[in-house]
């Protein structure tokens, strides 16, 4: 009925091409007899009823590619992604940083400092390992467990700090959103949010939209990270369906951590994890061992190839285990034993797996570790101390951004009534004293704003 | 031209005017189930022209990705009764975008377009009205021409509004609606209520489809049919109704309302959608809020029932112009 679009970066797979003639040419195909006349499909026909219920010819589950052993000794006939020492301790100490700033803000959360956090704990390799990969100005579009990403791509402490805490230097939501949710133009790292799976189809559509830039056509990918759990939602589908269909160079990296707050994976799917549902989108997929960060690293290299060279969505599912409880708010041992996770720490460490390959190579020492460990404490604290003593945003930021442009009516005129409500009570209602105290300005700028109005 | 032509050349004007516009949905590309997008996959290619795959979720989360990148993303969604699966990238996404990256990200470029109202045989899912559920999205524009002219004019200026808007298209006005549109690239303010016929004893407000339900309402209070001349008392018949078409749903152009009401005491509101929660609710609180001094009759909703919408009983359904008619008349008579 149309004519096939002309998509002059896009290298069909021949599958997809054989696809496009069964739709877009009405004769009958040359071995009819053996492919039938199905409209939808280039499937042969077969006399034998069979069903199946693998991706995989044998039945077996799809493998995990491994590069290192659990003591850092690169597998028999693994090939070792390329790294140079530079670039190798780069990762190391992102990857130790990590849980550096994890236990900090854990731990002020638990003092009341901050509202609400969420460790990265265990799932370093994945998170360092793909961050690794990608060219740094790959857009990102997130779940919540990856902000070493941006400390990968340079985002400072002192910028995480300020998210947490919400202060006055916060550019991620300007204290608008919970701790956890950073965002940056400047890291090209989409400000996260919490309905999970929505960044999924959206990155689908950054994906084509890199297409449509001229200076980013061929050269950059979207990036969307994902939960086990959070591929369980709708936008999921349609985010796998919008990629393949429409060609769209999208990167998924699903983080399959055993577990969505309480609920094992076991609870999520009965199929063979997120990595068997790829090929049913037309997606090349890959399962990746996501403790081991070298795997991860040329396993994502390779994917985020085929998704520049193909123009199309690829699939990475990085197995992992969840160490940390889900959040803050969460007591993971009502659901899974204390044990159970301290035999995962011990056995499978992905930070101490890179520590003895560094060590290998003589990359690394017992000295430098102690060093970077202190050092990363001291920053770390340092870069707290600094936040925790500044203000928060002026209050009148709690109106700002809802629009652009012209502010509509309703919107002012809620402003001047919080503002005639701050002029009567704002120095005789404790609560709202006490509050005021912490944004700069004391909400001033309201109030002289009206006045001058 | 009539109200999918004028679509149509909005979009041609738009995709003409800005590289960077896409337009897609489902069936988009042969020219769309009503005929809105006929000729632009030709005209402008299949990159730019292209249909999605039947997912509505996927296609405004898709929308905001591209948006996200300071493109111009036009969707379309088939009929606003199918918006919903795409509620929560509307509402919790769409909507709060720019909020809540302080700024640094925003989905302006994005507009979703959509049929919408009753057709006389849609049933319960091609003839609903689900504009009063994105009412309470801050951070969201909803938008209702009435005719083929503010359809071209309302949608450029939706299209290059800088914040994601709603943009819903009554659908039996696809075809009967016929006027002269001009050709050239024009643009009709958001947010700005229209008056279409002045008046002084009564504001009649509507948006879309019913706004022709009231132009006969006032036509048949004027100069009554014969059967109609024992319900309507000779001394109502020269009421001076004064007709506003709202056009803008969110944010809604209170001034032009609560001026017209001020002046008149009193105020009809005929939407399709059912009564409870609707549009409806809102104006007529506000309007209290605001004329409660000036008015002289209870603010008057004439909507939908607040049931779905039952095939075979879609003429007892609608407020059409008898229910219109009486709803003046009583609030005239209050």
């Amino acid at each position: 009925m149309f004519r096939p679009a002309a998509r002059l970066l896009v290298r069909r797979s021949l599958l997809r091409s054989s696809r496009a003639i069964t739709t877009a040419t009405p004769q009958v195909p040359a071995h009819a007899d053996t492919h039938g006349h199905l409209p939808s499909s280039h499937s042969r026909i077969t006399s034998k009823l069979r069903f199946f219920n693998s991706v995989m010819e044998d039945g077996e589950q799809i493998p995990t590619y491994r590069v290192l052993d659990s003591v850092g000794k690169p597998l028999e006939g693994a090939e070792v992604p390329e790294i140079d020492e530079a670039f190798a301790r780069k990762i190391y100490e992102n990857m130790v940083l990590l849980p550096t700033l994890d236990t900090l803000l854990y731990n002020v959360q638990r003092q009341g400092k901050i509202s609400f956090y969420m460790t990265a704990y265990g799932e370093e390799a994945t998170i360092l390992g793909s961050a690794a990969a990608l060219a740094n100005d790959d857009e990102v579009l997130a779940q919540y467990r990856e902000a070493g990403v941006l400390l990968w791509r340079g985002f400072s402490l002192d910028a995480i700090m300020a998210q947490c805490l919400g202060n006055h230097e916060d550019l991620s939501s300007k204290g608008k959103q919970m701790p956890v949710h950073f965002g940056s133009p400047e890291h090209h790292f989409l400000t996260i949010s919490s309905p999970l799976a929505t960044q999924i189809p959206q990155a689908a559509g950054v994906g084509y939209a890199l297409t449509r830039i001229p200076s980013r056509r061929g050269r950059n990918v979207a990036v969307c990270y994902m939960g086990e759990g959070a591929a369980s939602e709708g936008d999921f589908h349609a985010g796998m369906l919008l990629a393949s269909t429409i060609p769209s160079p999208t990167l998924f990296i699903a983080r399959n951590n055993g577990f969505a707050i309480s609920t094992p994976s076991t609870e999520q799917y009965h199929g063979d994890g997120i990595a068997a549902r790829g090929p049913g989108y037309g997606m090349w997929t890959v399962r990746v061992d996501g403790n081991d960060v070298l795997a991860v690293l040329g396993a994502v290299r390779e994917a985020r190839r085929r998704c520049v060279e193909d123009g199309r969505g690829v699939l990475v599912e990085a197995m992992t285990y969840r160490v940390g409880h889900h959040s803050t708010s969460d007591d993971s041992f009502a659901y899974r034993a204390r044990q159970e996770v301290e035999d995962r720490k011990r056995v499978d460490n992905p930070i101490a797996r890179f520590r003895l390959y560094m060590e290998s190579r003589g990359w690394w020492s017992k000295e430098e570790e102690e060093l970077l460990k202190t050092r990363l404490k001291q920053d770390v604290l340092k870069a707290f101390k600094r936040a925790e003593g500044l203000q928060r945003h002026e209050l009148k930021e709690m109106f700002t951004d809802v629009y652009g442009g012209e502010e509509p009516w309703n919107i002012k005129e809620q402003r001047e009534e919080l503002v005639g409500l701050l002029k009567k009570y704002g120095n005789d209602w404790e609560p709202w004293r006490n509050e005021l105290a912490r944004f700069k300005g004391k909400g001033q700028e309201l109030l002289g704003d009206s006045k001058s109005a | 031209m009539n109200t999918f032509q004028a679509v149509r050349d909005a979009l041609s004007i738009a995709l003409l005017k800005d590289d960077t516009a896409v337009i897609f949905g489902e069936d988009i590309a042969f020219g769309g189930v009503f005929r809105c997008t006929m000729g632009l996959a030709e005209e402008f290619g299949r990159e730019r022209v292209f249909n999605t795959p039947l997912t509505e979720q996927g296609i405004v989360g898709f929308g905001i990705g591209l948006a996200a990148m300071g493109q111009t993303a036009i969707a379309e969604i088939q009929f606003a009764d199918y918006i919903y699966p795409a509620f929560d990238q509307l509402v919790n996404e769409a909507a709060k975008f720019r909020y809540r990256s302080g700024g640094q990200f925003d989905v302006g470029g994005l507009t979703v377009r959509c049929p919408t109202m009753s057709v006389g045989h849609g049933g319960l899912y091609h003839s609903q009205s689900p504009e009063g559920f994105f009412m309470g999205a801050a951070g969201l524009k909803v938008v209702i021409p009435r005719s083929p002219i503010q359809a071209k004019g309302l949608l450029l200026a939706s299209i290059r509004d800088p914040n994601p808007v709603i943009f819903m298209e009554p659908k039996v006005l696809y075809r009967s609606a016929v006027e002269q549109v001009p050709v050239d690239d024009f643009e009709l303010p958001l947010s700005r209520a229209d008056i279409l016929k002045p008046g002084s004893d009564l504001t009649l407000l509507s948006w879309g489809t019913p706004l022709y339900h009231c132009e006969t309402a006032l036509h048949m209070l004027s100069a009554p049919p014969p059967s109609l001349e024992p319900h309507i008392p000779q001394s109502l018949r020269s009421a001076n109704i004064e007709l506003i078409d709202l056009k803008t749903i969110l944010p809604w152009d209170v001034e032009s309302v609560v001026e017209s009401v001020k002046k008149t005491g009193r105020l009809v509101i005929v939407h399709e959608a059912g009564m409870t929660a609707g549009v409806g609710a809102e104006i007529g609180a506000v309007v209290q809020d605001k004329c409660f001094l000036k008015l002289d009759a209870p603010v008057k909703r004439i909507t939908g029932w607040d049931t779905p919408v039952g095939l075979q009983f879609e003429k007892f359904y609608i407020p059409d112009s008898i229910r219109i008619l009486d709803g003046i008349l009583e609030t005239l008579k209050y």
